[in-house]
């Protein structure tokens, strides 16, 4: 089954992180995408801009509405997810355990429910 | 002090002195102040002095006293600032020295005292937080950067050196002290310290950085023999020393040509380290004597028994059971259960070992068993042996996909094709 793990973090953690550290950030992320593909369980991954950078869009209520910033103003953002294969939840349990987000953020396991083969309607 | 010519390369020499000094120079340095990170930042100035110094006038005769000299003056000159700044255009400075309050003044360059122990249970005092214990004592005992131990925990050095930073910033400002535990507290104190080395030990090293993971793997068994070098009364930190010693002996066994994982059992025992299991041998025995066994004796004692099989050319299964029994009561923990009902299933056959696994279900809930990996491995292999193969093939399964290790789990997959 596919899971999608939500990376949530306090971004002013990061904000005086050196070049140094950046450089090191992504180095343990790619361990653990090499990790995940030497596992055979990667699907993808995606690694965001600052949640500041964030456009939102609605027109629930008729009218169209755009906001500059995130939707949810919250000390913890979204800031990246990964998408893996795995057979339960006790196994994507066991990966989202090694994600280097666990350390200062937390996160957030949700199972797929789109249908077999996926979207029927989607060509 | 008189510095000789010497043709080895300073900077080589500078990089061997500080893995030996480093934690000796740091402990000193903050002993009397509680300030780590001070004591951090004057000995990187006297190590770049002596960067400076070294190859032009010769590597001083007593290295590590040279350094403590430089750096306690550092220590005098930044005192002597910052009361020239406090009673600036007062007499008072004028021919007041500063007032020194390290007590550095008092000491003897040339016969350093080893002060790491006072260190180590300051960095695994019970008011910080357990989950900074090791990396703590990795950096200010052993010298390590920030961004090697937070590559070994999977980690953004940014996190943890804020952690690092809180955490020393605690011990000065709380006034955590640099003493050793009154008798009373000693055992929880020491245990502390203990747990926090063979955290360094334990840590989960990437396949890929087999070389950073052999220098934090000796670097702890290191630090454990100074521990128990330094508390030779103490059973555990000889158990602890033993138990590391005994691991590190089979480290290069561990892996076949092609980086596979190879069991204990199936390892070949020409490539255990000899020397290694002697000492482990000879600090168990010592530790025995004491006569009071607690978890990391007994833990010694299981690996000592296997690796007897070096001289004997067989494992006494049995007695293994027996010491995991009196593990198990005195430090009750799933981990030693699955492993009991593995050496139990070696002992007296796979049945044996699976009856064995249902008394962890009495230490774990459901939930928390499915998600252990060591439990559906030591379980499909018993399920294996005793012939039920489709119920091993599900356990093995269950096993690979909870497996993050890559070289375990292409063990378990060639187990499951066997």
């Amino acid at each position: 089954m596919r899971y999608t793990l939500f990376l949530y973090s306090d971004e002013t953690a990061f904000a005086d992180a050196t070049p140094e550290d950046m450089d090191q950030a992504l180095r343990v992320f790619g361990d653990y995408i090499n990790q995940l593909k030497e596992a055979g369980v990667f699907v993808d991954t995606e690694w965001l801009q600052p949640s500041a950078t964030a456009t939102t869009i609605t027109k629930v209520g008729g009218e169209r509405k755009i906001q500059d910033g995130p939707y949810a103003d919250t000390k913890e953002q979204l800031g990246g997810t990964f998408v893996i294969d795995v057979p339960d939840l006790d196994a994507a349990m066991a990966w989202a355990e090694k994600c280097p987000n666990v350390h200062y953020g937390i996160v957030e396991v949700r199972a797929t429910a789109m249908p077999e083969g996926g979207n029927p309607y989607a060509g | 002090m008189t510095p000789v010519n010497q043709p080895e390369d300073p900077r080589a020499k500078a990089a061997l002195i500080a893995r030996e000094s480093y934690g000796r120079l740091v402990a000193i340095l903050a002993s009397r102040t509680s300030d780590i990170a001070a004591a951090e930042d004057v000995l990187a100035d006297a190590f770049a002095k002596a960067m400076e110094k070294w190859p032009v006038e010769g590597i001083p005769q007593n290295p590590e006293g040279w350094l403590i000299t430089v750096a306690t003056n550092r220590v005098k000159d930044i005192a002597k600032s910052s009361h020239s700044r406090t009673y600036a255009g007062s007499l008072e400075d004028v021919d007041m020295p500063p007032s020194d309050s390290s007590g550095l003044n008092n000491l003897n360059p040339d016969e350093i005292p080893d002060e790491r122990l006072r260190l180590m249970f300051a960095c695994a005092h019970p008011a910080l937080t357990s989950s900074i214990h090791t990396p703590l004592m990795m950096q200010t005992v052993l010298g390590f950067e920030a961004a090697d131990i937070a590559s070994a925990y999977l980690m953004p050095s940014a996190t943890l050196a804020q952690r690092l930073v809180r955490a020393k910033r605690k011990i000065k400002d709380a006034g955590i002290p640099f003493t050793l535990p009154e008798r009373a507290d000693m055992t929880p104190r020491l245990t502390a310290v203990l747990e926090a080395v063979y955290g360094a030990y334990a840590l989960n090293w990437d396949q890929q950085e087999l070389d950073r993971t052999k220098d934090i793997a000796s670097e702890a068994t290191y630090l454990a023999s100074v521990i128990a070098d330094l508390l030779p009364e103490e059973p555990e930190a000889l158990g602890l020393a033993a138990l590391l010693a005994f691991s590190l002996a089979r480290r290069i066994a561990r892996q076949d040509q092609n980086s596979d994982f190879v069991p204990l059992e199936e390892q070949d025992t020409a490539r255990w380290d000899r020397m290694l299991i002697r000492r482990g041998n000879v600090l168990l025995e010592r530790a025995v004597k004491l006569g009071s066994p607690a978890r990391f004796q007994l833990e010694a004692l299981i690996q000592s028994l296997h690796m007897s099989r070096a001289t004997t050319g067989q494992t006494d299964w049995a007695q293994i059971v027996q010491v995991y029994d009196a593990l198990i009561q005195i430090a009750p923990t799933t981990g030693a259960a699955i492993a009991r009902a593995a050496a139990l299933g070696k002992a007296h056959g796979p049945e044996a070992g699976l009856r064995a696994l249902d008394i962890v279900h009495q230490l774990a809930n459901d939930a928390d068993l499915n998600r252990m990996q060591p439990y559906w491995a030591t379980k499909s292999h018993l399920l294996r042996q005793a012939g039920k193969a489709s119920d091993a093939r599900e356990a093995y399964e269950k096993a690979i996909s909870l497996t993050t290790d890559s070289a375990v789990r292409s063990w378990l997959e060639k187990e499951m094709g066997r």
